[in-house]
């Protein structure tokens, strides 16, 4: 989509401690297109690591390191600013929205044509006619395809993913998969993989890292 | 301006209880310069301890807030202990907020209704079981000792400790607790009061607190059910404030101030009362005994509270009947015709304190719903940790009524504010902020961060967020907490009657002035107006996030 124009994502030797003690420390480069996958056990600070790039970490932490876009700063933007996308375990669809709804709350403003992109984006995923349905009726695996869309259409600069696939039954969550990291890939993408998941790892087919 | 809210939310909760209290004091000791009271006196004092009665209002006061309280929290108690998983537990889930929102003066004027010599429990039983003929010649209602005074704030305190208790549970997650002690061998009623109840105390403390300190110093209901001769000290305290003779205003500041005594007594006999239960308890919590007691805990526990229930909604019922009831023979359970009358003739009279009700309860509730909302939001941007203001909310609940609004009245009075429409408003702002923050802060904290995360990361800024995703999803949390906001003002009495210096008049006000009289039929009109009000509010509040989640579901085909 919009491979031409993505810039890398360079964590520059990052250090989250909480209360003194030090969580974890990464240091990383991440091309477009490329996926970086930090490996861990629960408690080695993975969310933390997103939380802390993304823009949402909690005064707790002492964190020091530059998170760059480029040549983007992202740490003196406000998170809505940074084009970091999330995607979490749950696909947090608004219930209080349609389908359409969602994906739309991603776009940016002012473009034309928001219907036929939205259109065009549920029938890439196979979800052609959803756009008026309530999210509760879907089913997982359709929800965390309309998740997906909605981050790909809010067109990230980089996107950070927190154990996506952790919820899905284990044939959906190959399908899921190859269709994030190719979708990712496509729009060539730096992306930051955390997953306890060695089959994540695998499948994202990146650097990885192990902490804890 | 968020920054702002905390602040605001304070001062308003703290300046105007205590410039009250402060109006109250001093001319409790003679200085009252508008009033010609220059110098420091204890000529009140001594008016005040040569009343007829007063140690009979006082100890009336005193014990009708402690007893009531008492065995509220014992049936909230043991419902929650023997009740759980019950029909009983859900379906007395479901009545628990309507039942709450129902004004005290209206379950209080049922409940008189139901107890009178000629009311619905006698008729029941007559004269089949007691063959009176005519209603017995006894002092049920406002007996000498408040023992129905008591027993109506039982009525009304049981729903508000058990929506406390509801909504402080999840947090202690008792069904591992109960599971844990009871493969230890326990029997659940005991297992839950030896391992659930320890840690549920702490967190219903203040509730409790301000429970007690209602049940102390109450007007409306004291009025209905309490006793006359002499009444209670509050009821006392009202009508030497009301006295046309400006000295007893001295006089009455200093009984204000003793009901604040009375009161601050009862919280502490209540502090021993906690501290010797924790010392008895101490053996029993660790004594090993897993099943004594149970069967008739569980019977106890299940039936108190059914009963209670059943009684104050028996009460609706009776209102409801009294209001339509044509000729009513004593012993005839039911009339013997049913009219219209009554309510046709109320009519015309109930328009403008209808109106002034809707528009009171509706601007304090909006005010009071966007400064919590403003409060919340701020402390959730800052990562702030609520708990230490948290009993600063509580202050207008914990503080008599009675005791600092008349010095609120001088105090405004003084910055020349006259009684008035807008001042009632402010009065409710003050006792629905607190209730409209309970019961909104606990939802406002637990929703997932997530959903704000993932929005922001989607580009929208904070300030958007907030609109469009927060308070969506936040939606019937917000239409309860404005719900119970409405109830809350729906049933002040007091505030009402003196900030509006009697001429802003309310459904409330109106039901209780028709206490004296004896017309039964309209006040079942207006106090069953009083008890619907706020129902439709809770209607309101439970139907409209269904309705919308409906018509989206209706594309789901």
């Amino acid at each position: 989509m919009n491979a031409c124009c993505t810039e890398r994502l360079w964590l520059d030797q990052i250090q989250i401690a909480l209360t003194g003690r030090e969580l974890l420390a990464v240091d990383a480069t991440i091309a477009p297109g490329e996926v970086l996958t930090v490996m861990g056990p629960s408690g080695s600070g993975k969310s933390t690591l997103l939380a802390y790039i993304a823009g949402f970490l909690d005064p707790a932490f002492t964190a020091s390191g530059g998170v760059w876009l480029g040549e983007r700063d992202l740490l003196n933007l406000p998170a809505e600013e940074r084009g970091i996308g999330l995607l979490f375990q749950d696909p947090l669809l608004f219930p209080h929205l349609s389908v359409e709804g969602n994906v739309c709350f991603g776009l940016p403003r002012r473009i034309k044509n928001k219907r036929q992109q939205v259109t065009n984006a549920l029938e890439q995923v196979g979800l052609a006619g959803f756009e008026e349905r309530d999210p509760a009726t879907l089913s997982g695996g359709q929800k965390a395809r309309v998740a997906l869309m909605r981050l790909l259409l809010s067109k990230p600069q980089a996107v950070l993913m927190d154990e996506p696939f952790s919820k899905l039954d284990t044939a959906l969550r190959q399908e899921m998969r190859s269709l994030v990291f190719s979708q990712l890939r496509d729009a060539g993408l730096p992306a930051l993989l955390v997953t306890h998941d060695h089959a994540d790892a695998n499948a994202a087919g990146g650097q990885v890292i192990a902490l804890g | 301006m968020l920054r702002l809210a905390p602040a605001m939310i304070i001062a308003l909760l703290v300046l105007p209880v205590g410039a009250g209290l402060m109006m109250v004091i001093l001319p409790a000791f003679g200085y009252l310069p508008a009033l010609g009271g220059h110098g420091i006196s204890l000529t009140p004092w001594h008016m005040l301890f040569a009343q007829p009665g007063l140690g009979r209002s006082v100890a009336v006061s005193f014990a009708s807030g402690l007893v009531s309280t008492a065995i509220a929290l014992m049936m909230v108690v043991l419902f929650l202990a023997a009740s759980r998983g019950t029909w009983l537990d859900r379906g007395i889930r479901r009545l628990v907020s309507p039942l709450l929102a129902v004004p005290h003066a209206a379950v209080a004027f049922g409940f008189a209704f139901l107890i009178a010599p000629s009311g619905l429990v006698a008729r029941l039983v007559s004269p089949s079981l007691t063959g009176w003929e005519r209603p017995p010649d006894a002092l049920i209602v406002n007996d000498p000792w408040g023992v129905s005074l008591m027993a109506g704030l039982v009525l009304k305190e049981v729903p508000f400790l058990l929506l406390m208790s509801l909504a402080a549970l999840p947090q202690l997650a008792p069904e591992k607790c109960l599971m844990l002690a009871r493969s230890l061998g326990y029997a659940p009623t005991v297992a839950w009061l030896k391992t659930v109840l320890p840690s549920l105390y702490p967190l219903i403390r203040l509730p409790v607190y301000a429970v007690i300190a209602y049940a102390t110093s109450v007007v409306d209901m004291a009025m209905i059910l309490g006793p006359t001769l002499p009444p209670t000290l509050s009821v006392s305290i009202l009508s030497w404030f009301n006295d046309p003779d400006i000295s007893r205003r001295f006089m009455a500041s200093a009984a204000a101030v003793l009901q604040l005594g009375v009161t601050l007594a009862a919280l502490l006999s209540w502090w021993l009362l906690e501290q010797l239960t924790r010392l008895l308890a101490r053996n029993w919590l660790t004594n090993g005994s897993r099943q004594q007691g149970e069967i008739m805990l569980r019977r106890v526990g299940r039936s108190a509270l059914l009963m209670s229930s059943t009684t104050a909604l028996a009460a609706l019922v009776g209102l409801g009947l009294f209001s339509v009831a044509g000729f009513w023979r004593f012993p005839e359970l039911l009339p013997q015709m049913l009219t219209l009358d009554h309510w046709q003739r109320s009519g015309p009279m109930l328009v403008t304190p209808l109106l002034n009700t809707a528009l009171i309860g509706l601007i304090s509730t909006t005010l009071a719903t966007a400064l919590v909302l403003a409060t919340l939001e701020n402390e959730h941007r800052q990562h702030l940790q609520p708990k230490r203001a948290l009993w600063l909310l509580y202050l207008p609940l914990l503080v008599p009524q009675i005791a600092f609004l008349f010095g609120l009245i001088v105090a405004a009075e003084s910055l020349s504010i006259r009684p008035q429409l807008s001042l009632v408003i402010a009065g409710h702002l003050l006792f629905v902020l607190p209730y409209v923050y309970l019961s909104l802060a606990e939802a406002y904290r637990r929703l997932d961060p997530r959903w704000l995360q993932v929005a922001r990361s989607l580009g929208v800024s904070r300030h958007a967020a907030f609109w469009r995703v927060r308070l969506p999803l936040l939606l019937a949390p917000l239409l309860t907490a404005f719900a119970v906001g409405l109830a809350i003002s729906i049933g002040q009495y007091l505030p009402t009657q003196l900030l509006g210096a009697g001429r802003v008049t309310t459904v409330t006000t109106e039901a209780v002035a028709l206490a004296a009289g004896s017309n039964r039929r309209l006040i079942g009109v207006w106090a069953l107006m009083q008890a619907v009000l706020p129902l439709i509010g809770f209607m309101l509040a439970l139907a409209i996030p269904r309705l919308l989640s409906a018509q989206r579901r209706e594309f789901a085909t």
